[in-house]
């Protein structure tokens, strides 16, 4: 729990930021987020192919000049479906994960202050949407609105808020009781207030630490639903998406499978090990906290 | 005691009630329902009513939730949305077949993650325990899918030691899903042993700086009689309700596992059914797996206040 002064925003973050990368995790895990992130940025304008390009004359190609890892079983490129197979994904996961922690985080921390009826009646619902587990939900709301992204987003966005919410309000939990609140209660000042002013400041720090770990989830998550065929459509690239297809011949051409398993896994490794020199430099060691 | 485990079981019968409520109404509330996720563009006119009218939709919300839940507490899982098969006939061989692989997961992963756990905390911050708990970082780390395809890729396609997919029918006696089994239930095992692993190294740690450990070291009880007999029991405490959750995990997982190895579970019956869009057999899934989430949740809850009496204590005194 940080016991900082509410110090100007933007001079604490560079600190903090600081002294993550000062960890070897933190440095190693921010360079691979942030190469992935450029790559995403960059990729249209420099990958050597269009990825729609598709050349019958050179199907299951092994590296070669031209194609540096080869190419697929439609004769397009590896190299550039594999840059450009993160856009969606990174896009979805970090338009969702915010909006997650967002709706999660407010109704979890006015359910800690507040407590009584409501919070009882909304932590039963909320462990009822949490007995079913991993991507269960997703793919009921998917059976029954179809597939692609501007699905994906919202239901992502929902069902990873839901267990902010408890994260939230535990937060809230130990903040509540301390004597400021109290004396905030005191004063007379809203409810609303106090959340603003005493416990959103408080509970901040917990809270980026769960996003950072909810986004490397949402990210498997998304993978594994395109993975699946129920995510991005083809022939859009993405790395499930381009696992799911190149592992049926992957005896003929391993690179294939091989170049997006290491785009992929890079980039939730890095969200990891970032997340972990978050936390630690934070001082919110997650370590003794159950994984759901 | 008995109090506890009451409230307990109450809370988790509770909680089944509201999962088949949310089911149910986030089906009912959404746009289209069986029928129009069946037909799909001939969702009109005649079709349509003739199509509701064979799937009992004409009558109101709540009748149908009586009778599905109804069904569901006798074992009555209806009947599937294209073929009109029985869905609890559907599902009875693949729940077993994912059962297996459940259980062939946790009888290797549980006793496996709790010794390399214990060498882990022993060994703190010396090689095993960076070994270990790198490993273990990685395999928690890289999905469920991309595990099983590299795995796919070096043991069954490069080293050629085992088939790459299952191809037994569903129904086939448990014997005949060997070796094929052997894969899908080692990527299991291995994402499991990471979590379990990770938290009985950080309670052993935490144990033996525990009083009592330096008491009897003081003592001059020899080093494994601590190890085993007075820090072990103690430091497998929080373990149940890791374990615990990663069971739940193992069912949500199971479900991508089986599709990569095309194993015939319940997993793979779900993603056929999403594809289908056979919604009565994606509901019926659904409530089997929380059902399964919430006992085993609360059997942990249980065991661990049976082993507990602090927890005991602590727990009747906040309540």
């Amino acid at each position: 729990m940080s016991t900082a002064p509410p110090a100007p925003r933007g001079p604490r973050s560079v600190e903090v930021l600081r002294a993550m990368i000062a960890r070897p995790s933190g440095a190693i895990g921010l360079t691979l987020v942030g190469l992935h992130l450029l790559m995403a940025v960059l990729s249209p304008w420099i990958v050597p192919y269009d990825y729609k390009a598709m050349d019958a004359t050179i199907t299951l190609a092994g590296p070669s000049p031209a194609h540096w890892l080869g190419t697929d079983h439609l004769g397009r490129d590896v190299l550039t479906r594999m840059m450009l197979g993160g856009r969606e994904a990174l896009l979805v996961t970090g338009t969702a994960t915010p909006v997650a922690l967002i709706w999660g985080g407010l109704l979890g921390v006015y359910l800690g202050l507040k407590g009584g009826w409501r919070d009882e009646v909304a932590m039963r619902l909320v462990d009822a949407f949490l007995a079913l587990p991993g991507i269960l939900p997703l793919l009921v709301l998917i059976t029954v609105f179809g597939s692609g992204g501007e699905v994906l987003m919202p239901t992502l966005a929902f069902f990873f808020g839901i267990p902010v919410i408890r994260v939230a309000r535990a937060a809230a939990h130990e903040v509540v009781a301390r004597d400021f609140v109290s004396a905030a209660r005191a004063r007379g000042h809203h409810p609303l207030d106090i959340v603003r002013r005493e416990l959103l400041p408080n509970v901040t720090d917990t809270l980026l630490v769960e996003g950072a770990m909810r986004w490397s989830w949402m990210l498997l998550g998304f993978s594994a639903l395109s993975f699946l065929g129920f995510g991005v459509s083809p022939p859009k690239p993405d790395w499930g998406l381009m696992i799911s297809d190149a592992r049926v011949y992957m005896s003929l051409a391993p690179l294939g499978v091989i170049a997006p398993v290491i785009a992929l896994s890079t980039l939730i490794i890095g969200i990891n090990l970032s997340a972990d020199a978050l936390a630690k430099t934070l001082g919110l060691d997650r370590s003794r906290k159950a994984v759901i | 005691m008995l109090a506890l485990i009451i409230r307990r079981l109450a809370l988790g019968l509770v909680t089944v009630w509201l999962v088949s409520v949310i089911i149910f109404l986030g089906v009912e509330a959404l746009p289209g329902d069986a029928c129009t996720a069946i037909l799909e563009r001939d969702a009109h006119g005649e079709a349509l009513e003739k199509c509701r009218e064979i799937m009992g939709l004409t009558t109101p919300a709540f009748a149908r939730y009586m009778e599905w839940s109804a069904g569901l507490l006798t074992g009555d899982l209806g009947v599937s949305a294209n073929g009109q098969e029985r869905i609890a006939e559907l599902v009875g061989y693949r729940l077993r077949n994912s059962l297996l692989l459940a259980a062939g997961a946790l009888g290797v992963g549980i006793p496996l993650s709790i010794l390399l756990g214990v060498v882990a905390g022993l060994c703190r911050d010396r090689w095993p325990d960076l070994l270990f708990s790198t490993g273990a970082i990685l395999a928690m780390t890289i999905p469920e899918f991309v595990a099983a395809t590299i795995l796919i890729l070096i043991f069954a396609i490069w080293l050629g030691w085992v088939p790459a997919i299952v191809l037994t029918p569903a129904d086939a006696p448990p014997l005949e899903f060997f070796p094929e089994f052997i894969l899908a239930s080692t990527v299991l095992t291995m994402l499991m042993i990471a979590h379990i692993m990770r938290m009985v190294r950080a309670s052993m740690i935490e144990v033996m700086a525990g009083d009592y450990v330096q008491m009897a070291t003081l003592k001059g009880v020899p080093h494994w009689r601590i190890v085993f007999r007075h820090a072990l029991p103690n430091a497998l405490l929080p373990a149940i309700n890791v374990i615990a959750l990663t069971v739940a995990w193992l069912l949500g997982g199971v479900v991508v596992v089986e599709v990569v190895f095309n194993y015939p579970g319940l997993g793979r019956l779900l993603v056929d059914a999403i594809s289908d869009r056979d919604l009565p057999v994606v509901q019926a899934i659904t409530m089997i797996v929380a059902i399964t989430y919430v006992g085993v949740n609360l059997v942990a809850d249980i065991l661990s206040l049976a082993l507990n009496p602090r927890l005991r204590s602590h727990q009747a005194r906040r309540t």
